[in-house]
């Protein structure tokens, strides 16, 4: 018997959303107490800051030039490797309940397996998995979320925010008390919401094995990805009118857009609902009507999700104790991208490479019985090295297709590895609008070079000092005194970026 | 893709998308097979049947979604076929299909997507351009 791993994720988390990374906002116990006996990371990158390339990243161990999802809507390749093949050919017991987004969500013509299943009535095999059981946002479309709560609470259905409008753009109607965008109070029961319904699924499927297997089970949770519709029964834990504004968010309106006008131009241009440039938030919402009073109440919301996911991640441990198998079990929890959530006057996320987005709360507790250290690691790591880091608990070697490595354990652990840098990329060509990035973040700064596309000749960048400067309010980019060190990141960004798959799978969707 | 810029033309919501493929057979004998409106779930992965009355056409996703759909032009001389969509969730769509011979038994097939909103252009080219492959495939077995 051999050790077991729960991998846990979130959908749009921001670091600073966790009690053991600072945050105040919301009560997560859970997740801080793992924190305290295991490995905590302060700079976790993702690859990509949206859903589909940066699942598939976690899911291959592959930066999306080598996975081949180079932006939403982009299906992963039906033939790619998986960590969970891997796992499960070595005898694991494997599952994914929750959220995948491997594969385009709209997809009329069922041309996609992960839709296909929920369709027909299955539960697995797909991509590594035996047991596949899917979620997302909302309670319509082909899941199986969205079926079990058809057949079972119909009346709850149309409770949920609709994420999507009449012309399937993403909706910008606004609800709640401030009118703010994908706000809705949802009448729906706690239980029947989509963060029990995930805790319970993985439950039932734990419960289904026998002790004395092993297993690999990631329990992906939809939230706190907007909609920001948590049950209406949970909003009093956090009053939106007592929330402060985060940070990042410049109150006054000269000096916010101040800022905007020193980054490259389509920030500013989708501040001023000029240029959306991609389908990660409402064609029809300018950003800088935004007030006060609704980051408040978004920021409250997803601090509701957050602690609903955090209760949930506790009535899982709880059965797993129940079963016998804690001091065998690896828990990671982490998440897929962050949000902008107020940040320079901004919510949602695209192709804007800062903190809100790019630093990721990371977790790994490991198995009692494994002896593991306590530790907080400041040197960068990705989501690139999740799964060679499952396939280094199950004691398998890490394949040569992962361009990952297993996580360090400590600081010394990463600078004897080498852990220095980690490279992120957004790709986007939508409806005319090309967006390309490259960014990559060492030695305590993030350097994000452009290449030619609709609102960039390919000179732009953006350039931060993460200690000097953590909300990254000042580029550095055309610092005179810098041009050395910038030339340099960008040399070495070149040097490990790997060279993308071309040509460059079929856009299959909006997402 | 079609271009759009609010800063020039305020929101626009249309979208209008192609895709092509060469197959290695006649354009007669692709024709044959797509120029049949009453055959289209033999080479669409993700129709699962389709019913003709007359210049009316109704499709079944696999999704179990049913489009009904106006035939505007079955042109055989042109080898040109078009049709609309006409659920309410389109505001517009009209799809076009050429069959265009290119020599030595060869031809192309353009398979064209116009449709508001401009969501359900890139779904339902995407579906079509993995029509196009399948009709390749066909096509090219059977040869």
């Amino acid at each position: 018997m051999g050790r077991k791993i729960l991998f846990v994720t979130t959908d749009q988390q921001r670091y600073d959303t966790l009690g053991c990374n600072g945050g105040a906002l919301s009560r997560t116990p859970v997740v801080d107490a793992l924190a305290a006996a295991g490995r905590r990371y302060e700079r976790a990158v993702p690859q990509s800051v949206v859903c589909m390339p940066s699942r598939s990243t976690m899911l291959t161990g592959q930066h999306p030039s080598t996975h081949g999802v180079w932006m939403n809507g982009v299906a992963l390749a039906a033939d790619a490797p998986s960590v969970a093949s891997v796992l499960h050919d070595a005898g694991y017991r494997t599952a994914l309940i929750g959220k995948p987004h491997f594969e385009p969500f709209l997809d009329p013509f069922a041309r996609f397996a992960e839709n296909r299943l929920a369709r027909d009535g299955l539960v697995g095999l797909h991509r590594g998995f035996e047991h596949f059981e899917s979620a997302t946002h909302g309670a319509r479309g082909p899941l199986h979320y969205a079926r079990w709560l058809l057949a079972n609470h119909p009346e709850a259905v149309g409770m949920f925010y609709p994420v999507l409008d009449g012309a399937l753009e993403v909706n910008a109607m606004g609800g709640g008390e401030t009118g703010a965008p994908q706000v809705q109070d949802n009448a729906i029961p706690k239980d029947w919401y989509h963060t029990d319904w995930v805790a319970d699924r993985t439950i039932s499927w734990l419960d289904s094995l026998a002790a004395e297997d092993d297993w690999f089970c990631w329990m992906s949770f939809p939230d706190p990805h907007h909609p920001w519709d948590p049950p209406v029964s949970e909003l009093g834990r956090v009053n939106w009118r007592d929330v402060p504004l985060p940070p990042g968010y410049i109150t006054n309106q000269a000096e916010r857009e101040a800022v905007l006008d020193t980054k490259p131009r389509h920030w500013r241009a989708w501040y001023d609902g000029t240029l959306v440039s991609n389908y990660e938030a409402p064609l029809d919402w300018i950003p800088a009507t935004m007030t006060a009073d609704q980051v408040r109440e978004v920021n409250a919301r997803n601090a509701v999700e957050v602690e609903l996911i955090d209760e949930a991640l506790g009535r899982v441990l709880a059965a797993i104790h129940a079963r016998g198998w804690t001091e065998d079990v690896d828990v990671i929890f982490t998440t897929d991208h962050g949000e902008l959530q107020g940040d320079f006057g901004l919510l949602f996320k695209g192709p804007y490479h800062v903190d809100g987005l790019m630093r990721l709360p990371l977790i790994w507790h490991p198995a009692p019985s494994a002896a593991g250290t306590v530790s907080t690691i400041t040197k960068p790591v990705g989501l690139v090295d999740l799964a060679p880091t499952f396939c280094a608990i199950a004691g398998l070697p890490v394949p040569e297709w992962m361009e990952g490595r297993p996580l360090p354990t400590d600081d010394a652990d990463a600078a004897m590895r080498g852990f220095e840098r980690v490279l992120t990329e957004w790709d986007s060509e939508l409806f005319g609008v090309a967006v390309h990035l490259r960014t990559i973040t060492r030695d305590g700064w993030v350097c994000s070079t452009y290449q030619p596309g609709y609102s960039h000749d390919g000179s732009e960048g953006e350039l931060y000092n993460l200690a000097d400067d953590p909300l990254q309010q000042v580029n550095r980019w055309n610092d005179p005194a810098l041009s050395s060190l910038r030339s340099d990141l960008i040399a070495d960004l070149w040097d490990h970026q790997p060279p993308q798959q071309k040509p460059l799978a079929r856009v299959e969707a909006p997402v | 893709m079609i271009w759009f810029h609010l800063e020039d033309c305020g929101i626009m919501t249309y979208g209008s998308m192609r895709h092509s493929i060469s197959i290695r057979r006649s354009a007669a004998d692709v024709w044959q097979l797509v120029g049949d409106p009453a055959r289209v779930h033999e080479w669409f992965p993700g129709i699962t049947s389709c019913t003709v009355e007359g210049a009316r056409r109704v499709i079944v996703l696999g999704s179990g979604l049913s489009l009904p759909e106006e035939i505007l032009l079955d042109d055989a001389i042109q080898r040109r076929f078009q049709y609309r969509i006409t659920a309410p969730i389109f505001k517009h769509h009209r799809g076009t299909l050429d069959v265009i011979e290119t020599g030595g038994r060869t031809c192309m097939v353009v398979y064209s997507t116009e449709a508001d909103p401009r969501t359900m252009a890139l779904t339902i080219a995407a579906g079509t351009a993995s029509a196009l492959d399948e009709l390749k495939q066909q096509m090219e077995r059977a040869s």
